[in-house]
């Protein structure tokens, strides 16, 4: 297999007191989309930043299409675009010179620079907000102008720091469509995100950081398996009872024995099928539920159990070491 | 569907050019950015032009009737010192300009581009510039209108106006320093202030610093305003220049030596 588009071996970064990274590897293929999914405070950003050639490391090492990011910054800069949660456009400037700004400062050939912008706004659907000043777009508009910037020197790997952050639905869905076509092209991306759903439905592989650490990763489904995005909770008649449903379920799902020993708890995939087959398991091994309720957990939930805090929570309250060891054992082959 | 990427082979190669020249083109294109920025935003475009005017006036009309500057008139006398002042007071937006592009994280996405590292104080300083020329020619404007006259010829105007447009760019490097270091736009322009207030008032800008006491004094005919002012004066009226023209550009080169490294540094840390 080829070289990584994107790899990081180590990284590590403290601003003063505060240890942003502590110790990531990643590695994306070329033409996948890597998931970088945490709460606020996670180190996402300082990641990110790191891989773009913005900040240096404290120690560790990355390389972008196999070029240093330290030692060949400037190699890195021409292969990457970079759109941020800031929206990191000109307020004053209209978005048509926002983009022949960008074509300029990215030394593209001058005749080819009014083109792209054109073809940008055009793909972007900024046509008929092309000359109006950025500081009357819409927060969505203004995102889109943000990618589109990203875009103008055509980028073989791209950068997408919380892309979505602060969107309403409607604009959330939109800039999704658009970076999946992005990724339909062929383009390598890293994306941060707080969302699940958003790593769940643009990311081949997603990496939970939490406190500069790696906490979990996999694909979505696996991380979902070992997430245990549903929750069958069974309640049995003794502990005996549970200790031999556990034994049974295992091989299928993670199931826990909480509480006083009668009450089980499975951690499935889905509600369907899944499902099914906990009741189908429990019936072949002839253990009698007394009850048994099926759990959608939120996103909440699932921050909840991998980082040990909520999702809006950031780093200053810290996290009970104990969930994210958990966390880390139960994640997913 | 229009390709929106591509592979890493297939990267449109930049034309050719040394470093050097793609700084200078960057810094042109950061430039015109930042004048574009300014004559879209109203109460920054008034704040360049009404505040000169007003100056002008002001000065004029209110100072004039009470101050009396042997051998001149008060209108003759105020034009350098309105000229240096104006220059000094729109170096804050050096610094306001600098806070923004950094907080709002534009910075961010420049350093993330292959352009020059240092175009975005190039074409901060190059920005300022064009302004304090523009500046310079519209007070010139209003100054004949409420009687300045001229004594002297356009190569030594042409040449009071280089000296302004160097001071002009020795200041933007302090400030460019200020908005760097400011944790906002606000703070940014309330640390300029001081600056301003304490290089305008013990000047001769306005007045003769001779009834000043003594080490105020020494102060105000020795700082960089006054060097300015006083080397500006004589090429729009007339008189020796020599001396002063000699303080005015070693303040100016002194400032640049010390604050333009300063900024540079502080950008490349700035994280």
């Amino acid at each position: 297999m080829a070289d990584p588009a994107i790899a990081a071996h180590g990284l590590a970064k403290r601003f003063g007191p505060v240890v942003a990274l502590d110790g990531i590897d990643l590695a994306v293929e070329a033409g996948t989309v890597l998931g970088l999914l945490g709460p606020n405070g996670a180190g996402k950003t300082t990641a990110v930043r790191i891989l773009a050639t913005i900040l240096p490391p404290d120690a560790g090492r990355a390389s972008v299409l196999g070029l240093d990011v330290v030692r060949n910054a400037q190699d890195v800069r021409a292969a990457i675009g970079l759109a941020g949660q800031y929206a990191a456009v000109d307020e004053n400037l209209t978005g048509r010179e926002n983009l022949r700004l960008i074509g300029q400062l990215t030394h593209q050939p001058r005749p080819a620079i009014a083109p792209r912008a054109e073809e940008l706004l055009d793909r972007f659907g900024l046509n008929s907000a092309a000359d109006r000043p950025v500081r009357t777009y819409s927060g969505g508009m203004r995102r889109r102008l943000d990618l589109a910037a990203a875009l103008v020197h055509r980028p073989p790997v791209l950068f997408l720091d919380e892309p979505t952050t602060g969107l309403d639905p409607n604009g959330r869905s939109d800039l999704w469509t658009l970076i999946g076509e992005l990724v339909a092209d062929g383009t390598t991306v890293l994306l941060t995100t707080q969302y699940l759903e958003e790593a769940d439905r643009l990311a081949d592989t997603i990496v939970v950081v939490d406190c500069g650490r790696i906490i979990a990763e996999g694909t979505p489904v696996e991380l979902k398996v070992s997430l245990g995005v549903i929750v069958v909770e069974i309640r049995v008649a003794d502990l005996a009872d549970a200790q031999r449903a556990a034994a049974r379920l295992r091989p299928f799902a993670s199931a826990d024995v909480l509480d006083g020993g009668r009450t089980l708890a499975v951690k499935v995939p889905d509600s369907g099928p899944a499902v099914q087959e906990v009741i189908r398991l429990l019936d072949a091994g002839a253990i009698i539920a007394e009850s048994l309720a099926v759990r959608e957990p939120t996103l909440d939930d699932v921050f909840l159990q991998l980082t040990g805090h909520g999702a809006g929570t950031g780093p200053d309250e810290p996290a009970p070491q104990a969930g994210a060891v958990r966390a880390s054992q139960g994640s997913a082959s | 569907m229009t390709t929106l990427t591509a592979p890493a082979d297939l990267l449109l190669p930049s034309p050719r050019r040394s470093r050097l020249a793609w700084a200078a083109a960057d810094s042109v294109a950061v430039a015109r950015r930042n004048i574009i920025g300014m004559t879209r935003r109203p109460q920054l475009l008034g704040f360049v032009t009404i505040q000169p005017v007003l100056f002008v006036l002001m000065f004029r009309y209110v100072f004039g009737g009470s101050i009396h500057i042997p051998g001149v008139s008060y209108t003759n006398y105020l034009m350098a010192g309105i000229f240096a002042t104006t220059v000094l007071f729109g170096a804050q937006n050096t610094a306001i300009g600098m806070a923004e592009d950094l907080r709002n994280g534009l910075i961010e996405r420049f350093r993330s581009l292959v352009m020059a590292r240092s175009a975005v104080l190039g074409g901060r300083v190059l920005a300022d510039a064009v302004r304090n020329l523009f500046v310079i020619v519209l007070m010139l404007g209003v100054g004949y209108l409420v009687g300045f006259r001229l004594h002297t010829d356009v190569a030594a105007l042409a040449a009071a106006a280089g000296v302004l447009l160097l001071f002009g760019f020795a200041l933007s490097w302090v400030t460019a320093l200020l908005g760097l270091v400011a944790k906002s736009a606000e703070a940014a322009a309330a640390a300029a202030l001081p600056l301003t207030v304490l290089l305008t008032f013990p000047s001769s800008a306005f007045l003769v610093t001779h009834n000043l006491p003594g080490p105020l004094r020494a102060y105000a005919d020795h700082q960089p305003l006054t060097a300015t002012v006083n080397t500006v004066r004589p090429l729009l009226l007339g008189g020796p220049t020599a001396a002063h023209a000699a303080a005015a550009v070693i303040w100016c080169v002194g400032i640049v030596a010390v604050f333009a490294p300063l900024a540079v540094l502080r950008y490349r840390r700035t994280a």
